[in-house]
Parts: C-alpha cells; sequence; structure tokens
C-alpha cells in the first residue's frame, strides 16, 4: 500500500490550472525527487498534499485513508510534515523552543489537556538533540532572527522531524545556499530516509536531487512529465524539453 | 478609608478586565475591539441576579458563564477572519450589545438598571471579593502562560499557517482563548455592577473597549504585570487628575502613539531593556 497516493488533482485559480489532473504515490521508505522549472506547480501540489490548498477535483489518500478534506493540522498529527519553501520560524521562540514545540504536538490536542500540562522538559531534550543533529547544537537558545538563511533551514527540517513524521515533505530546503551547503544538507537529507519513512524532495537542484534521490517524478505547467528511476528520468527527452524548450532540446 | 477602598476596588476590577482582553489579545494575538460586550454581559447578568436576592459572589459565575457562552459564539463566528477584518467584526459586537441593550425593557433600556444592591460586609466586602477574583484570574493567567497552552497561543499569535503545519489546531485554541478572556470579562463586568451600583448602556461603549485595548498596549501585548500596572494606574488616574478624564480620548491616543512608535512592549518592554542594560 502506497504511503501517500494523489489521484488525479485539478487545482485551478481564476482560468490558470496551477496542477491538472496530476496523479502520484510514494511508498513507505522511498525517497522520491519531485523537480521541475519555475511555474510548474511543485509548490501548489505540495500546498494540496499538507491541506493548505483544497483541489477542485481529485483527491489525497495518506496511509490509506482519503484525507481531501482533513484540515491541516490533523494530517500533520496524522504523520505528514513539511519543512516549507520559505521559512518560517516562529521569531518570538528560541531555537530549542520552535523544535519542542513540534515535538509536543501531540501533547496540544486538545487544549485542556495543553492547560493542564506544563513540563516542557522531555521536549527541549528531544529539540536539543535534534538541533544537534542538524548541527545548530551550538545555537539552541537563540533567536530565529539572530541565524543566516541556511541555519533556518536546517531548523525548518528539525522542526519537521520533531513531528515524526512518516512522510516528510521537503520544499526547495536547498534554495538560497551556497553549493558547499546545499551539498551537506543534501547529504543530511540521505540520512533522513528510513524504513518507515517516505520523503518528497522538490528542488530546483537537479544534481543534487538526482545524487541522493533513486526515483525522480518531474512536472511541467501543472502536469506530471516523467516519473521513474533518477538515471533513466534524467535522460529523458521530456526533461530536456521541459528546462530547455522545444528548440534546445 | 472608604475613598482608599473605593480606588482599590477601582483598581483591581480595572487589572482584571485589562488582564482578560490580554488573554486574547496578548496571549493568543487576537484583536479584540468589542470586549466591553463581555464586560456588560457580566454587568447585567449579575445585577439581575443580585437584584434577584442571589449573592454576588455566587452571581458572579452566571455572569462569567454568560459571558464566556457569548464569547465561545463570537469566537466562532470569527474563526474564518483575522487582522483587521477580525477588529472590525469584534467591534460590531461591541455596537451590537449597546443597540440590542437600549431596547430590552427587561434590562432597563436607555435608563439602565439602578439600585443595584450592596454586597455582604459593604464596600470592604466588595474589595475583599474583587481582590480575590483578580488574583485568581492573575495566577490562571500565570499558569496558561507557562502551560502548553501558552505555549500553543504563542505559535498562534506568531503565525497561524505555521503552527498549523506544526500540528496545532488553531481554531479549537482561539476558542479557548476567546472563552477564557471573554467569562474573565464577564466576572469583572459583575463586580463592575456592583462597585457602581448603577449600569447603562453606555457603561460598555466603544470607549470601555479602547480603554481595556489601551491598558494591553501601552502594558506591553502579553506581559501579565505590565498590563496589570497600566491598568491600575489609567483606572485611577481619572480620580487623581481631573483632566485627565476631560482629555481621556487624547491621552490614549498620545499614549497609544507613543508605545507603537517608541516602545513597541510597552512598559514591560522597556523595564525589560533597562534591566538588561543594567546587568551588562
Amino acid at each position: 500500500m502506497s504511503l501517500l497516493k494523489v489521484e488525479n488533482v485539478t487545482m485551478r485559480f481564476g482560468g490558470v490550472a496551477a496542477v491538472e489532473d496530476v496523479s502520484l504515490s510514494v511508498d513507505q521508505g522511498e525517497m522520491l525527487g519531485f523537480i521541475g522549472p519555475n511555474g510548474a506547480g511543485k509548490t501548489t501540489l505540495m500546498r494540496i498534499i499538507t491541506g493548505v490548498l483544497r483541489p477542485q477535483t481529485g483527491r489525497v489518500l495518506f496511509r490509506g485513508e482519503d484525507v481531501t478534506r482533513w484540515p491541516v493540522d490533523r494530517r500533520i498529527r496524522a504523520g505528514l510534515a513539511l519543512a516549507q519553501q520559505i521559512v518560517k520560524p516562529l521569531a518570538s521562540l528560541s531555537l530549542v523552543d520552535n523544535v519542542a514545540l513540534a515535538a509536543g504536538a501531540h501533547r496540544m490536542v486538545s487544549p485542556l489537556a495543553a492547560l493542564l500540562r506544563t513540563d516542557r522538559e522531555t521536549e527541549r531534550a528531544k529539540a536539543g538533540a535534534l538541533l544537534d543533529f542538524v548541527g545548530l547544537g551550538d545555537a539552541l537558545s537563540m533567536m530565529p532572527t539572530e541565524l543566516p538563511l541556511g541555519d533556518l533551514k536546517r531548523l525548518e527540517v528539525a522542526r519537521a522531524l520533531a513531528l515524526e513524521p512518516v512522510l516528510l515533505l521537503l520544499d526547495e530546503p536547498l534554495a538560497g545556499l551556497n553549493q558547499g551547503e546545499a551539498r551537506a544538507m543534501a547529504d543530511l537529507i540521505a540520512t533522513l530516509a528510513g524504513k518507515h519513512r517516505g520523503i518528497v524532495l522538490i528542488e530546483h537542484n537537479v544534481r543534487e536531487v538526482s545524487r541522493i534521490c533513486p526515483r525522480i517524478y518531474v512536472q511541467d505547467n501543472g502536469r506530471g512529465l516523467v516519473d521513474g528511476r533518477a538515471d533513466e528520468v534524467l535522460a529523458s527527452p521530456e526533461l530536456r524539453r521541459a528546462y530547455l524548450g522545444e528548440e534546445l532540446a | 478609608m472608604a475613598y482608599e477602598i473605593t480606588v482599590l476596588t477601582t483598581m483591581a476590577i480595572s487589572i482584571l478586565f485589562a488582564l482578560s482582553l490580554n488573554v486574547i489579545t496578548g496571549f493568543c494575538g487576537q484583536v479584540s475591539l468589542g470586549h466591553a460586550a463581555f464586560y456588560g454581559i457580566g454587568a447585567y447578568t449579575a445585577a439581575l441576579l443580585t437584584k434577584s436576592g442571589i449573592p454576588l459572589a455566587l452571581a458572579l459565575l452566571p455572569a462569567a458563564a454568560a459571558a464566556g457562552a457569548v464569547g465561545f459564539v463570537v469566537g466562532m463566528a470569527s474563526l474564518r477572519v483575522r487582522d483587521d477584518f477580525l477588529a472590525i467584526t469584534t467591534m460590531g459586537v461591541a455596537f451590537l450589545f449597546v443597540g440590542f441593550v437600549r431596547k430590552q425593557e427587561m434590562l432597563g433600556g436607555e435608563i439602565g438598571i439602578s439600585g443595584i444592591p450592596s454586597v455582604a460586609f459593604g464596600r470592604p466586602g466588595l474589595l475583599a471579593l474583587s481582590l480575590l477574583c483578580t488574583a485568581l484570574f492573575v495566577l490562571l493567567t500565570v499558569h496558561i502562560r507557562r502551560s502548553w497552552m501558552g505555549f500553543a497561543f504563542d505559535s498562534v499569535a506568531d503565525d497561524e499557517d505555521t503552527a498549523r503545519i506544526l500540528g496545532i489546531d488553531v481554531p479549537r485554541f482561539k476558542l479557548w482563548a476567546f472563552v477564557i478572556g471573554t467569562a474573565g470579562a464577564g466576572v469583572a463586568g459583575g463586580l463592575y455592577a456592583h462597585h457602581i451600583r448603577f449600569i447603562g448602556p453606555d457603561s460598555f461603549g466603544f470607549l470601555e473597549s479602547i480603554t481595556a485595548l489601551v491598558m494591553v498596549i501601552v502594558g506591553g501585548i502579553g506581559s501579565i504585570w505590565g498590563v496589570a500596572l497600566v491598568a491600575a494606574i489609567l483606572s485611577v488616574l481619572p480620580l487623581f487628575l481631573q483632566f485627565v478624564d476631560d482629555y481621556k480620548l487624547l491621552l490614549y491616543g498620545v499614549l497609544v502613539f507613543a508605545t507603537v512608535r517608541y516602545a513597541p512592549g510597552g512598559v514591560a518592554g522597556l523595564a525589560r531593556t533597562l534591566a538588561m542594560r543594567i546587568r551588562r
């Protein structure tokens, strides 16, 4: 059974189809690279999967359940996590509290239970370990405003991991990083895939995606183009056409 | 002594009223321009009950429940709006309340309710009850701040969309903030009605909502002690300085402008900065 299944999803904004009749699946333990030129509808599809947008047609199945009408927070608690393209740390909280909040998300299913619980030490310890894992172990008490973009991207990943997801969606985690930082971040992402966790890595950096993802899915103009083994997809004429145009391809 | 008791009672009630708004606006980041409506609901509920012979200490519970219940309904209606639209929606509630009360004979209409009975042990008894209610609400807000609910409120106030991505059920937490805050305002209203012993629609107009908001902004949005301190000072200032009462709106405008422009953290923020400088 697929961990995630997107079936014939269409999302239009006015007369423009950002995503049209797209189908996609991710299995448990799989690491899928999701690429496409600017305006391909990658982030729109990601927002549909997380529940920020509701598609006009089609459905999203997560762990076998139809989650198309579920709100974002319910999908997150069901095992989905998203590291956003535009990093959005909670500016009023320190790094450790940003991650601890995610680690304690299960404590906040009921506001009453959240009111009765004050102890944060377990979650802070877990957050400290995760920040250490992503290379921010020395910055636990720092505020997000004090960090450069590369570190904020790491914070975003640590926060997503704190949710203990079975499916991790990474929306352009390498964007804005220099070559060295991008390689280090890609290496870190490669270590996150596991037997029980699927990963979808949306990226423009085809070099790093093809290096760490065994399977690649390509989308262009809101439609799925190619889906298959990384080496086959990279050699496909459809990919060349999408990135270079008809004439150059 | 009677004068001091009156001053202290005014202070305690104002602190409770301002802190109740602080839960909604300060903790959870939801701007409310109609908080006086819930103050009024508590006042009318408690006044009607004590006039029918129920002691104020007991009448405050239904007062809190009535204000909290209406707060729940307003909160539900406000879930789909944010920022400026939420402010406008809550402002509408304030006007709706005054308009409704004016037309209700049972609530005294334009004339209001007079002859509200005094509480057991007179003025000292009301002071004791006000101090007790305010102290309990302060403890509740301190606890909320330390709890996971406060942690969730922080994230909602900071960025609702990010809070959702972290698995937080944002609408439910917003509703809780509304219910706790409006119930607190209901208790403050009940105490106020028995302090002044006369209430009318104009006692809970838009200016009262703005007064509470000014206390929260100038005290330091989200700060418990900062808001309490400013509420205490602003509530009794007109008793000592007549011109403050005459130029209330002007004073509030200047205070809010100066705070937003020069000290966005309010009195609490200034105190924090000062403490950090002294430590260095």
